[in-house]
């Protein structure tokens, strides 16, 4: 069985994981206490797609031979694993270099404009993936990406609103937006760049041909930048990254430090 | 000075339920913020599935202190009920 659906799985899982750790970062923090709800519900909502990804990766990864097991994950939590894993073995005892998420999802909520910038350029992505998703041919898949999709639609919303408000807002809402904009934008590139494994799924035809929906994305992008009265960075913008790969910036380590230590330091601990 | 955002009451309509029912208030700048505040704030338990959001300024509320001359006076008149008609008795829904 091929490696790479899982691999591809583990992208789409780690994104929603990383992404609603930092967006959970911000429980009890909120400027306003409405925002703190909403945006408290939104981490959850990450968290649930994750839980559903990673529960579906762990059923693929036990089902490989121990050959393939061998060299899948580099992380020493997984070398020479004899049980079955779960969901919680993926999420708590892989290193950052076995993490498939895009730079983007890590980065830090710095203030709430750079979160909401950083969530805008997220949902319109993955509005567009899971658009496509739930037609797999993987029925597993379908099913997550029509489930998430409710949920995504309603964060796109979401965050389009703040970004629409901040930019047509006042003169320093604006500035703040713009900076968060300009700052953020050399990471949305990776999500189109196809991996081995997404090239593996479009040939399968379980995932859609991520490529051809960045120019989607662009024009969806520029619709909301423009009633923000925001200026939209350069298209050919340089991007970063290494996400996919497993090559991570800096700050997923600080992130698995702190939400993977429990369950390292107190092994197999339940609430 | 007052540098709180606007003050909205907010009514939610229950799935099975036939009128929007008033579950509390919140801040938002705008009425599209009121609507999706709602949503976060007072329907993450599945308590409805449609909104009204109202500002709290328009609402206007009789004084508690005038119950005596708006209300009992209502409280005699029977005749006001329509309680006196003979139904047949096929008619089971009235």
């Amino acid at each position: 069985m091929s490696t790479n659906k899982i691999k591809y799985v583990l992208q789409l899982a780690d994104n929603a994981l990383i992404l609603g750790h930092r967006i959970s970062e911000w429980t009890g923090h909120g400027p306003i206490l409405e925002q703190d709800i909403a945006i408290t519900n939104t981490a959850l909502d990450h968290l649930g797609q994750a839980r559903s990804l990673y529960q579906y990766a762990a059923d693929l990864y036990n089902k490989l031979s121990t050959e393939e097991k061998q060299d899948f994950f580099a992380s020493p939590a997984f070398i020479n694993l004899e049980q079955t894993i779960t969901e919680d073995t993926l999420a708590y005892l892989r290193d950052a270099w076995d993490f498939r998420n895009s730079l983007l999802v890590e980065q830090p909520n710095a203030d709430w404009a750079y979160t909401i910038a950083r969530s805008f350029l997220y949902d319109n992505y993955s509005f567009l993936l899971y658009s496509e998703l739930k037609k797999s041919n993987d029925d597993t898949l379908a099913a997550i990406a029509e489930k998430s999709l409710k949920e995504v639609q309603y964060h796109l919303r979401w965050s389009s609103e703040w970004v629409i408000r901040l930019g047509d807002g006042t003169e320093e809402s604006k500035a703040r937006m713009q900076e968060a904009l300009d700052e953020r934008w050399a990471y949305f590139g990776e999500l189109f760049i196809a991996s081995e494994a997404d090239k593996a799924m479009l040939v399968e035809g379980t995932a859609p041909d991520i490529e051809s929906l960045r120019s989607t994305w662009d024009s969806n992008v520029a619709h909301v930048l423009d009633e923000a009265t925001l200026t939209m960075p350069a298209a050919d913008a340089w991007m970063q990254t290494g996400g996919k790969d497993g090559n991570h910036s800096e700050h997923l380590g600080y992130i698995l430090a702190e939400m993977q230590y429990m369950q390292r330091a107190y092994p197999g601990m339940e609430w | 000075m007052n540098n709180e955002w606007p003050l909205w009451e907010i009514f939610i309509r229950s799935k099975t339920g036939l009128d929007h029912k008033h579950v509390g208030s919140l801040h938002a700048v705008d009425a599209a913020m009121a609507i999706e505040n709602a949503r976060d704030v007072y329907t993450r338990r599945m308590e409805g599935v449609s909104i009204w959001a109202v500002e709290s300024k328009y609402i206007h509320a009789s004084n508690p202190d005038d119950a005596g001359q708006l209300y009992d006076p209502a409280n005699d008149k029977v005749y006001r009920h329509p309680t006196f008609y003979d139904l047949p008795i096929e008619l089971k829904h009235m």
